[in-house]
């Protein structure tokens, strides 16, 4: 069983993430654009730019708000919290090493490890009992909101507990849930891995176009 | 469109006779015309974190989770995924997302008329930066093209198109002029056969605010600029754009610029008016299909720059003052410097509001909401919101430089016994101005 979910298991996963991904990704920029556009006042390529990588905390005015602090909060701890479990946890490294691109890098330390878990966890579990509890994120959430949040913990929750490798059945499971969630992930609100980067690079453009300083 | 008769009970208008099928495929196909790549992004892009409503006016002023700016659009977002979207079909077949009915559209025209102003805050609150302010206005084109508009809009946008404008017809705008020249006692050029530059007005200016016209008109002939005005192309609001009548959008914005075009001007003057800016400045090309070859100004821009220049030199004012910062003009129209750069030629003390530039809230009269008679309670809901904070600052004059947002002020001031008075950047100028060129 765990020789099929870390090989074809693994293999099939992969090939549905990448080719569904590339499909969404490729539709979405293949669609077009305004033909005709008033002239610009300055650069929107500077804008999109500064809206994708310079300009990622919340604005002062809006800090007056609880809930975007709380939010901003929560969404980074989860967020830097996952990507260093994923590509520093000592397994992942290795799995990395072995499968995907033959060399690694230095894994964190153990404590490092449970640290920043705690972080992730903390924030998903935050941001996913908020759509719950808040009247705004209840009207506006749909099925795959929860589901999505609902399957990162859940590869989250075993990744922890497989994280000692003693157990096979720990591993597999973990595996299982991974592949899971690759499947998944390009048909979800996940694949807003991929997209943010367009939607701020658009609005980034249009205010750059338009000499907005925002 | 020209059979308006309202809906009773539910809080929605109808206009025309369409039958209810085609009403629905007419919003459908306008619908999924709108997208392309950019709103693509956009819709593949929202986590549903709930923050845009922290940002929007509507929302904070009533706590109705209904005014979510997200969720404004959600007709328009279901559209996109049943047939618009990379998975379209899979969401037809396994019925994922509902497809959108005609009562839907019904109950959503409060929502996409009534509690958004395009003022864009939300964009700015969203993390992953979404536009829902372009989103609703995209979503109008849909909602107008089923008949599915508030009567008071509608009725306005029916002016505009038999009448070439809501104030009214060329003759009624050539009385009018010759009347404010006559009053105020300043020249004002009408339908010369050529010009160096265009000025054009809006309905507000023309009925609630003669003397902003007359100021303008006084600063230009100052200036020593050849200008006029034009009875064929006087209108500088659009409500195609507000109301989402694209033809009509189009209509207004050639006929200004085919007018400087004719006369020889290089440059169209906007009055002190926000989303007139929006259209003509910003979207002038899209419709006109190409270049306009014409300069677009609004009058804060054009009044800042010959201040900056020179050519404006003004007597000090005294006292202090506080800016409204209109939403089209600043947030989606980057011109926060030039109010401010006359002010301090005004040499008022400024004191900015606590939420100002491009984070001030809007008046909450804008994007067709002030023309929206069944809008009032929420409206005066967001009046009182910049209400306290002009309060706050004790300023002695309240100034913007939009006439919608002035209107909305005044309204506003008016329902609540307020007795600021609410001050124009134009007439601010015309009044301290010194400099004879």
């Amino acid at each position: 069983m765990i020789a099929f979910i870390e090989g074809p298991a693994w293999y099939a996963a992969l090939t549905i993430f990448v080719v569904f991904s590339l499909w969404r990704l490729g539709w979405v920029l293949l669609m077009g654009g305004d033909k005709h556009k008033s002239p610009a006042r300055a650069s929107a390529a500077a804008g999109a730019i500064r809206n994708i990588f310079v300009d990622l905390a919340p604005r002062g005015a809006f800090l007056k708000r609880g809930k975007v602090w709380f939010v901003a909060l929560a969404g980074y701890a989860f967020h830097l919290g996952l990507f260093a479990v994923l590509l520093f946890a000592a397994p992942h490294v290795d799995f990395i090493e072995q499968k995907l691109l033959g060399f690694g890098w230095t894994p964190m330390p153990y404590w490092g490890f449970i640290v920043t878990a705690e972080i992730a966890f903390a924030g998903l579990l935050l941001l996913w009992i908020r759509r719950f509890v808040d009247p705004v994120t209840r009207l506006i959430s749909r099925l795959d909101d929860h589901l999505a949040a609902g399957l990162t913990f859940i590869v989250m929750l075993t990744g922890c507990l497989a994280l000692g490798q003693q157990s096979v059945f720990l591993r597999g499971l973990h595996m299982g849930f991974v592949e899971l969630w690759l499947v998944y992930f390009p048909f979800s609100s996940l694949f807003h891995t991929f997209t943010w980067p367009l939607s701020r690079g658009y609005s980034g453009a249009l205010f750059g176009r338009r000499g907005i300083r925002a | 469109m020209n059979n308006t008769k309202s809906a009773a009970v539910s809080n929605f208008d109808k206009q025309g006779d369409l039958p209810d099928a085609e009403r629905h495929a007419s919003a459908m196909q306008a619908f999924i015309s709108e997208f392309g790549s950019r709103a693509a992004s956009y819709m593949e892009s929202c986590v549903r974190c709930g923050l845009c409503a922290e940002a929007c006016h509507f929302y904070l002023t009533t706590g109705d989770e209904k005014y979510t700016p997200i969720h404004k659009i959600r007709p328009f977002e279901q559209a996109y995924l049943r047939h618009a979207g990379p998975f379209a079909p899979l969401y037809r077949f396994l019925g994922l997302t509902p497809p959108v009915n005609l009562e839907e559209l019904e109950r959503w025209e409060e929502l996409i008329y009534d509690s958004c102003t395009l003022c864009g805050r939300c964009t700015l609150a969203c993390p992953m930066g979404i536009d829902i302010a372009e989103l609703v206005k995209e979503a109008r084109h849909g909602m107008y093209s089923a008949g599915l508009v508030p009567d008071r809009l509608a009725h306005i946008v029916r002016n505009a198109e038999v009448k070439h404008s809501p104030f009214g017809e060329p003759a009624d705008f050539r009385r009018t002029v010759r009347k404010i020249a006559k009053q105020h006692k300043v020249k004002i050029p009408l339908d010369a056969k050529r010009a160096d530059l265009l000025l054009t007005t809006a309905p507000g200016d023309l009925e609630d605010n003669p003397q902003s016209v007359a100021a303008a008109a006084r600063i230009l002939n100052r200036l020593g600029i050849s200008w006029t005005f034009s009875s064929d192309a006087f209108e500088a609001t659009n409500f195609g754009y507000l109301s989402g009548n694209m033809e009509l959008q189009k209509e207004l914005t050639c006929r200004l610029i085919d007018k400087a075009r004719e006369i020889g001007a290089d440059t169209i003057l906007l009055p002190e008016c926000g989303h007139a800016y929006g259209a003509a400045r910003w979207e002038a090309a899209q419709w006109y299909g190409g270049p306009t070859g014409v300069r677009i100004l609004h009058m804060i821009e054009f009044l800042a720059d010959r201040i900056e220049s020179g050519a404006i030199e003004l007597k000090k004012a005294k006292g202090s003052a506080t800016f409204h910062d209109p939403c089209q003009l600043i947030r989606r129209g980057g011109l926060e410097r030039a109010p401010r750069v006359i002010l301090e030629a005004l040499g008022f003390d400024l004191r900015e509001l606590e939420d100002h530039g491009i984070t001030a809230f809007c008046c909450g009269g804008g994007g067709g909401v002030l023309a929206n008679a069944r809008a009032e309670p929420l409206r005066l809901k967001a009046f009182e919101l910049k209400k306290s904070q002009v309060e706050a600052t004790k300023a002695e004059h309240f100034f913007t430089s939009c006439g919608q947002c002035r209107l909305q002020f005044t309204r506003g001031a008016q329902h609540f016994k307020w007795k600021k008075p609410i001050e124009s950047l134009l007439e601010a100028v015309d009044a301290h101005m010194t400099a004879k060129r």
